[in-house]
């Protein structure tokens, strides 16, 4: 039994340059189909993240007329914050949220906004919220760049904000732009403006009031709360994943290119080698070498560049995958862009289950395609094989 | 031990498809070999040579009559135990030398070897012998492209023997070699089959070859059209 695997050795490195190249070949296929999948499970995991930081928390309760995918529930979207969430509040496990529908006058032009209260003293979510002063005169904004952008507004300018309050009465008044952040979640910037929670609450004439109540990462506890129904990430995030899957199939296609690469590479090698070794493959059969053992021979060699590919590929595909994951790539156009909160630069994810998997994968493929050309052999004459023929 | 037969062909027939007609290689041949020959058959292109060679060597499969080789008749050999009986009792000595090209004339003539599952201890001894009877010891590292026509058949001839073949077939052994090279590696084959008794069964067409052979049989059109051995014991029992 260990002649072939013996043999097969002998074959592929006695074969010099024509193994190496394709090994070198096959260990991109590896190392880029490894970074491809990895760039996949960053995006998502960068994005989960930045999101989770930002805006979900370890989850929220939503008031029960609360849809953020009906902007018209938003109005009546507000409760007054019952006993147990708000336990979780003072004790620094959860924050409020009031959300209020209103409008923008920036340079007399009007832009639909979110006014989004938000205690200024909370540490729960990732927004610079200390900048917020509920006690100042002009009620004071945070806003995030994009909306800076597209409001032309920057810190210190008075804009006109209009709105309803819970009596569906309609008052405006100047509001101060504090601090304008920079995030890689566009649903806490684009048409959104924070204020103090207080103050949204006076505006509103909503008092203990909010939309929503954002739990800590860590709160791994929800109770249930009447009226209140409690989100958990794996719904909250269902929107990233179902965008990161389109966006998957559609980056699967470069794999499904990759892996046929791969494929091509060893299935050329393989019929190059029927032809040009058949000479030797009616010698191996003429000195007594079974078909079968001939078939296991030609199989295991192309398994073995797989193998070979695979120790290369991390010889030099290691610090170069880890070189991308700690500095990730620039991508030359903000994440936002594509409706996703990964910034400007994209750090690749790669899991040892992901690695191991595409090997095995790779490893697979690279043997159903050793394999498949070397079956003809079996049907091979010995004697035109002999004679350098392929029949 | 001269009565000991080898291989026993009767009535042998092969055919071969060619677009639509079928053409002739062997017709209705009738052979023996005994151990320790040193025969050759002997005919112009397309008499039937290499294929007697061929089914004698159980690379191919007669369409008419039967063969037995070392007792072993062809019509009921597996593919498995076909390869058995070749790696066991049977070396080729091939007219283009077909050697392994990616391994060293060492590891060429251990092929058979490797095959039967010799301990690698004999297996170095058994390979250094066969180096040594054909006089190539010092090119054990070589790898066939750096050796010469005549350097390459004296390995394929050690591959050959180092198992210590009943029989050995060469298929026009010469062709590629020039006079000096051909006389060469047949007095190497002449003084192996004296001295272990191996049997040598040629095909050729080659005059060199043929002032060795101690067994001419002439083929022609698929057919035995002379066989010396058969002439001798006519002639002695028309002596008798």
């Amino acid at each position: 039994m260990i002649l072939i695997p013996q043999l097969a050795v002998r074959n592929i490195l006695g074969a010099g340059l024509r193994t190496w190249l394709n090994v070198i070949v096959l260990s991109l296929a590896f190392v880029a189909i490894i970074l491809s999948v990895g760039f996949n499970r960053g995006l998502l995991q960068q994005a989960s993240t930045a999101m989770i930081d930002a805006e979900l928390g370890g989850g929220q309760y939503w008031q029960g007329e609360y849809d953020p995918y009906d902007p018209f529930t938003l109005q009546d979207a507000h409760a007054e914050i019952p006993e147990a969430l708000a336990n979780l509040i003072s004790s620094g496990k959860a924050t409020a949220i009031l959300a209020a529908p209103g409008t923008l006058y920036p340079d007399g032009r009007i832009l639909p906004v979110t006014l989004r209260g938000i205690d200024p003293h909370q540490t729960i979510l990732e927004i610079p919220s200390r900048f917020l002063d509920a006690t100042a005169e002009t009620p004071q904004a945070l806003i995030g760049a994009r909306m800076a952008k597209s409001g032309n507004l920057g810190i210190g300018d008075y804009v006109t904000v209009r709105w309803r309050d819970r009596h569906g009465t309609y008052d405006a008044r100047d509001i101060v732009i504090t601090q304008i952040m920079n995030t890689t979640v566009p649903t806490v910037d684009t048409r959104q403006v924070w204020l103090p929670l207080r103050t949204l609450q006076e505006m509103t004439n909503m008092p203990d009031q909010a939309t929503l109540v954002v739990l800590d990462k860590n709160q791994t506890q929800a109770p249930e709360v009447a009226g209140w129904s409690f989100m958990n990430l794996d719904f909250l995030l269902k929107d990233l994943h179902d965008l990161v899957k389109t966006r998957l199939i559609a980056r699967s296609v470069l794999y499904v290119i990759l892996l046929f690469l791969a494929m091509i590479a060893i299935f050329d090698t393989q019929i190059l080698a029927i032809f040009r070794r058949r000479k030797e493959i009616g010698t191996l059969i003429a000195m007594g070498m079974t078909r079968s053992k001939v078939i296991q021979l030609f199989t295991l060699e192309g398994m073995l560049h797989g193998v070979l590919a695979a120790g290369l590929g991390a010889i030099y595909g290691t610090p170069l995958l880890a070189y991308f994951a700690k500095n990730g790539f620039e991508i030359p156009q903000s994440g936002a862009g594509f409706g996703l909160a990964i910034g400007r630069t994209l750090y690749p994810y790669y899991s040892t289950t992901m690695v191991v998997g595409t090997t095995a994968l790779v490893m697979l493929v690279v043997t159903v395609v050793s394999f498949i050309p070397t079956r003809r052999i079996a049907k091979l004459n010995p004697t035109d094989a002999l004679r350098g023929k392929i029949t | 031990m001269q009565d000991s037969v080898q291989i026993e062909a009767r009535h042998l027939c092969k055919t071969f498809p060619m677009g639509q007609q079928q053409v002739v290689a062997l017709e209705q041949v009738n052979l023996s070999f005994r151990e320790g020959e040193f025969a050759g058959l002997v005919g112009p292109s397309g008499s039937g040579k290499t294929t007697f060679l061929n089914i004698a060597g159980l690379l191919d499969v007669p369409t008419g009559g039967n063969i037995t080789v070392m007792g072993q008749p062809s019509d009921g050999a597996s593919h498995k135990a076909a390869a058995a009986l070749r790696n066991r009792h049977i070396g080729f000595i091939f007219q283009t030398f077909n050697l392994l090209p990616v391994y060293t004339v060492f590891e060429n003539v251990e092929f058979p070897l490797l095959l039967q599952g010799m301990p690698k201890s004999q297996r170095k001894d058994a390979v250094w012998q066969a180096l040594e009877w054909v006089g190539i010891l010092d090119k054990a590292k070589a790898r066939p492209s750096q050796l010469s026509g005549g350097q390459s058949q004296r390995v394929a001839i050690a591959r050959a023997m180092v198992k210590r073949p009943a029989i050995v077939l060469a298929d026009e052994p010469t062709a590629n070699l020039d006079a000096k090279n051909s006389h060469n590696v047949l007095q190497t084959m002449v003084k192996l089959n004296e001295e272990l008794k191996t049997s040598f069964i040629f095909s050729t067409h080659d005059e060199k070859v043929i002032q060795y052979l101690k067994r001419k049989i002439s083929l022609e059109d698929g057919r035995v059209v002379e066989d010396s051995e058969a002439e001798a014991r006519k002639h002695e029992a028309e002596l008798q």
